[in-house]
Formats: structure tokens, C-alpha cells, sequence
């Protein structure tokens, strides 16, 4: 499994980037995802989006739909685009820790 | 995950490439990123107990095989060439005559030979032939044996991972050979050792957990729908509720997931609910299930044996709550696990009655072994026998053409009812050329577990003859919505869509049922089910 060195720290990822395990999540990794990503500042945006995403992630062991994800935060889809270039699932999913979902999606 | 090329330099395609000159045995397949998806992670096949779990990826030299790999193997086609005599036929019968060479999508948008129907079962047949006839024993590469090697097996996976399964070349096949059940026999064999893709492993390990691809659990199955029920009373003022897991409900309703998860089937799944409540004063008793939460079977791009162990919970499900029938949502592969194998999987249903449509008392008579009828039938005789109140007008927004997803289609013969239900709910449908729908459709080129993130050049390379058909009616007519009645399709062709025909967006059948019912005492609609306003109506007060 690949590994990701950043701020002193270590984490196993997979081929796309995403954290192994949820629970290996910290501050720095966000550090690291904003420094991936092409995002110039983390903003309280960004960490809204974070929040939520985790809050739902522990609630129900999945990412929340993209709609629910807009309601929530109030942000609309073309604005989570402008926070996380890569988008909802591959930028602020990969963020907060959470895993890629698969499937019909 | 590889950079996908621009369309421009996709669109250079070579069919002429000179692979014969050296002979095809003779050049091994590379696996160029963006092509393959990813190995099967091991957590994923040891949650179904899938042999040979390990951390590996398909570019690695070493694949880690057990050491007897090619006995496993050679046993694993023996026994499937003696259980399915199709197997045996379709190995032997192929005269190369080459029909099916230019039907396939992967070949039309890649070039790649190895991509001709015919050159793919070729993979496999030049095994067989070498290990199972006497020619070939004798005779090796002279009577078309070759042996079966590592870079044998690689080229296999690289190949049988290349293919949705979709079966437009068995069509043109004189013989009539089914190189989509090649296909799905091989990747059986690379199943043996451990060898899934990670995007076909993973929904198939929580679907074994949670009964759905994603890994939705119960409580969030049902908030999801809550949501919906929420969006819909904003649009129409009307609360839609929903029931869940009820005992004693005459029909049982399963749909893919992607339905409630992924847009635009979302609001598939909200035209549902709304057909659902607008029905049920008029008799229909109907409730989801969270438990048979998924109509697709990535089972099915597993094995026969794991289609039928995540099939079983339909029956089961149907069992438990003491349904009469089943009513299925519209989706692809599902239908065809369905229709063809269900009965032999997990029946005979006899707990269950015939369907019978208790708005219309129409008996569903082609789903008289299965009892589980397809909701584009149900909603097609629901309109002919003049039981919705239609406002097409509020679709006048949408110039709509039909993609016939390629299991409904060639697997079912299911053309005419999603096109009476669009005409009725539309007033702008227009077809795309004759050789590129119904019996004869183009794949989406995502199907059979294709439709991950990391293969998106083969996705758009096998989308392309789909796209370029769908670009001739939108410069023809206009069209700018794409309809479907798959779950693959609806999460597949917005990228599809973005990257050749950027002009045109995608929705299911159901979507637009729903934006043209009437309802007694909604309020005046001024958007549709996706909030966008509807040309007319957004300047006027609600009533």
C-alpha cells in the first residue's frame, strides 16, 4: 500500500490518494489534502464541509448524497466546486478522510 | 488515476494497427493506465470468503499467484466446459469470420484488435484449444493452441476487464455465439486467483453486508428517501410519504441504489415515490424495503455463484414482509439477472402470485415465473388505460431521445414501453439512428462493473459510438436531454456526455413521469423535480 510522508507524519492511502482508515485522520492530513488539491486556503468553508461530511461519515458509515451535502452546508454544488477543484467526492470526501463510494454512482 | 487525454486526441483512432505482422500470440498486452481499473482489495474479497485475497495491483510484475495456479486454472475451465454447454459450443463453433469485429464499442473507440469480439474469446479459445483438443495438443500454436502463461493470464484480465457484456456482437454473430458469456466465464477463471477489480469486489462486499452496493445502512436508506419526501413537498406542496419494511404490503419495490444516492438517478427515485403517493388512493399498496436495498447484482460480474448469493435477498426479502409481487425500478444488469436467472437462482417463487396491476387489473404475463414486473411496464399500462393525469407540457423544456440500455434491450426485448411512457410524458422526443438503438444499442460503455473513476479513457473510448449518436440528434434536433432506464447509465453518461456532447444532460424515465403528474391540490409547479424553473410558469404566483 502506498504511503504519504507530510509535516513528519505517515499515512497509508490507496492508489487514488484517499486515507486507509477514517480513523488515521487528523489536522495535518487536511494540510496535506489542501496542499494536493490546488487549494490555495483553507477557509472556515472548507472546514464546514469537512465537519459535515465527517458528522454524516460516523452517523451512517458512507458519504451523504451530493444534494444533502449542499443543503447542509447551504453551499451549492458549483460553490463545493469553487472550495474543492476536484469536487465533492475525490476533493472534500478525500479531505475529511472518508472512502470513495462505489457502485451505480 | 491516469490523466484522461482531450477529446481531440481520443478521437484519433487507428483501426489498422499492424498487431497481425508479428502475430497476435506473439505480443503481450501492456496495461496502460486509464485503461484497467484497480485490484480488489483483500479486506473485500475475504468479507465473501473469495479465494486468494492479497494488496496488489495489475501493473505489478509478480501477482502473487499460488504456486499451482495453472492447475486451478485448468480445473476451473474443465468444470465450467462441462456445466455450460454453451461454453463448450462457443469455443469450438467460431469461424472467424469476423461479423462481430466492428460491433464492438471498445474496438470502434480504441483501434485496439484485441478488442474484435472475436480476437477477445480468441484469448480464452487459443487456451482451450491448446489444453482441451486433440488438435491443439498436437499441433500447438499450428492448430491455434498457445500455452497458458503468466503473460497469458495478464492479457486475459486486461481484455475480459475491456468488455460490458453488453452482447451487440452476438447479434451480428451468424452462429450466434455470445462472446458476453466468454466474458463473464473468464472473469469467473480470474476470480479463481483472487483476481477482481477493486470497483466490482467492493460493492459486491457491501452488498453481501448492507444488501446494497454502497454500504447504505438502514436508518440512512430511510433518511434518504426522508430527504426526497422533503425536496418533493417543496416542489408540489404535497407531502409523499414512504413506507419501509411493511409487513403485509401487497408489492415490494426494489431499485439499484444508485437511485438514492447518485444524481441525477436521484430524482428517478423522487419520480418513484411520487408515483407511488399519487397511486395509493387509487388502491396501490406498496412498500421499500431497506434491507433489499439494491436491484443491481455486481455479483454477476463475479460469478454465477455470487449472483445468485446476492440475488437470494429479493425472494427473501419478499418472503419476510408477505408480499404478493415485486415491482423493479429501473436498471440494467438487474433486469437481466432477473429475468434469465432468478428463477433458477432462487426459485421457484411460489409464495408469490402472478402480478397484477391492482390500478389497471392488468395481468403482467411476462412475469409470470419471476413475479417481479418491470415499473416502466406498470407505469406504460397505467397511461393506456388512462390512469395518470399528464402535463407533458411541463417536459417542454426537454428535447429527449432514448438510450436503450444494452440489458433491457437485447436482454429482454423491452423497446416499446419506455417509449410510450417518454411519448406520453413529453412533447419533444426524437430517435437516434436506427442502428444505434434497440436490438441494436450502443453500450454506455461503462456496464459490468466498468464504470470506476481510474478507467475513465476506456469509458470514454468505449462510450464514443453511443455519444457520436446522440451528438447527431442534438445537432439534427436539438436534443438535449438524454433518457435512460439504468442506474449504470444515469451515473455513467453525465461524464460521458461532458466529455463529447457537453450540451446535453441525462435523466431516467421516471424523473419525467413525475414532472408531468398532475396531483389534485399541489401547488402551481414552477421549477421541476431538480429546481431548475420551468419556461412560462417562473414569473407567475403559486395558487
Amino acid at each position: 500500500m502506498p504511503t504519504v510522508e507530510f509535516e513528519g507524519k505517515t499515512y497509508n492511502v490507496d492508489e487514488d490518494g484517499f486515507i486507509d482508515d477514517f480513523n488515521n485522520w487528523d489536522e495535518t492530513w487536511m494540510r496535506y489534502v489542501k496542499s494536493v488539491e490546488g487549494i490555495e486556503e483553507l477557509t472556515d468553508e472548507h472546514k464546514k464541509v469537512v465537519e459535515v461530511l465527517q458528522e454524516y461519515y460516523k452517523k451512517n458509515g458512507i458519504a451523504p448524497m451530493v444534494r444533502i451535502l449542499s443543503k447542509v452546508t447551504g453551499y451549492k454544488l458549483k460553490y463545493i466546486y469553487e472550495l474543492f477543484p476536484s469536487g465533492p467526492g475525490k476533493g472534500a470526501c478525500k479531505m475529511a478522510g472518508l472512502p470513495k463510494p462505489t457502485g451505480c454512482v | 488515476m491516469a490523466d484522461t487525454p482531450k477529446p481531440e486526441e481520443t478521437a484519433k483512432i487507428d483501426h489498422r494497427a499492424p498487431l497481425f505482422e508479428e502475430g497476435w500470440m506473439n505480443k503481450p498486452a501492456e496495461l496502460k493506465p486509464g485503461i484497467y481499473c484497480y485490484g480488489s482489495k483483500p479486506k473485500n474479497l475475504e468479507y465473501v470468503g473469495m479465494p486468494y485475497p492479497k494488496e496488489w495491483n495489475p501493473t505489478d510484475e509478480d501477482w502473487q499467484l499460488p504456486e499451482n495456479w495453472k492447475e486451478i486454472i485448468q480445473e476451473g475451465f474443465k468444470d465450467r466446459l462441462d456445466r455450460f454447454r454453451t461454453l463448450k459450443l462457443f469455443m469450438d463453433i467460431c469461424v472467424r469470420c469476423g461479423a462481430c469485429a466492428d460491433k464492438c464499442h471498445f474496438f470502434i473507440g480504441s483501434g485496439d484488435p484485441k478488442n474484435m469480439p472475436v480476437l477477445r474469446a480468441e484469448l480464452l479459445r487459443s487456451v482451450y484449444r491448446k489444453n482441451f483438443t486433440t488438435g491443439g495438443k498436437i499441433l500447438g500454436p499450428f492448430g491455434g493452441g498457445r500455452e497458458l502463461t503468466e503473460e497469458v493470464l495478464k492479457e486475459w484480465w486486461y481484455y475480459l476487464y475491456q468488455c460490458t457484456e453488453c452482447r451487440r456482437c452476438s447479434l451480428f454473430c451468424p452462429y450466434g455465439i455470445d462472446t458476453a458469456e466468454v466474458t463473464i466465464l473468464g472473469r469467473e477463471l480470474t476470480n479463481l486467483l483472487g483476481l477482481n477489480t477493486d470497483w466490482i469486489a467492493a460493492p459486491v462486499a457491501n452488498c453481501y453486508r448492507t444488501g446494497n452496493h454502497l454500504g447504505i445502512q438502514p436508518h440512512a436508506y430511510k433518511d434518504m428517501l426522508e430527504f426526497f419526501t422533503d425536496e418533493i413537498e417543496d416542489i408540489t406542496g404535497i407531502r409523499m410519504e414512504q413506507d419501509f419494511n411493511r409487513k403485509g404490503a401487497e408489492i415490494l419495490f426494489i431499485t439499484p441504489s444508485g437511485d438514492v444516492f447518485a444524481d441525477p438517478g436521484t430524482y428517478t427515485a423522487m419520480g418513484y415515490m411520487m408515483l407511488f403517493h399519487y397511486l395509493k388512493s387509487m388502491g396501490l399498496d406498496i412498500t421499500w424495503s431497506t434491507y433489499a436495498s439494491e436491484g443491481g447484482n455486481f455479483g454477476y460480474f463475479t460469478s454465477h455463484e455470487m449472483a445468485k448469493r446476492l440475488n437470494a435477498k429479493m425472494y427473501a426479502e419478499a418472503k419476510r414482509l408477505g408480499v404478493k409481487w415485486i415491482l423493479g425500478g429501473e436498471c440494467g444488469h438487474m433486469w437481466r439477472v432477473l429475468n434469465q436467472y432468478m428463477d433458477t437462482f432462487n426459485g421457484p417463487a411460489d409464495f408469490l402470485e402472478e402480478p397484477v396491476s391492482p390500478i389497471t387489473g392488468t395481468k403482467f404475463e411476462n412475469a409470470k415465473t419471476t413475479k417481479m414486473t418491470h415499473i416502466v411496464e406498470f407505469t406504460a399500462d397505467l397511461i393506456k388505460h388512462n390512469k395518470l393525469k399528464l402535463d407533458p407540457s411541463r417536459n417542454d423544456h426537454l428535447k429527449v431521445t432514448f438510450h436503450d440500455s444494452c440489458n433491457p434491450a437485447r436482454g429482454m426485448g423491452f423497446f416499446e414501453e419506455p417509449r410510450y411512457v417518454i411519448k406520453n410524458v413529453c412533447n419533444h422526443f426524437y430517435e437516434m439512428p436506427p442502428e444505434t438503438i434497440r436490438e441494436q444499442t450502443f453500450c454506455c460503455g461503462s456496464g459490468a462493473g466498468l464504470n470506476a473513476g481510474e478507467d475513465m479513457e476506456l469509458r470514454m473510448r468505449g462510450g464514443l459510438p453511443r455519444a457520436n449518436a446522440v451528438r447527431y440528434v442534438h445537432e439534427k434536433h436539438g436534443v438535449n436531454m438524454l433518457s435512460c432506464i439504468c442506474a449504470i447509465d444515469r451515473a455513467v453518461f453525465p461524464d460521458l456526455m461532458r466529455y463529447w456532447v457537453p450540451e446535453v444532460d441525462v435523466t431516467g424515465v421516471h424523473e419525467m413521469v413525475a414532472n408531468a403528474l398532475v396531483f389534485e391540490g399541489e401547488k402551481k409547479r414552477t421549477t421541476d423535480l431538480r429546481g431548475e424553473p420551468l419556461p412560462g410558469m417562473e414569473d407567475e404566483e403559486d395558487v
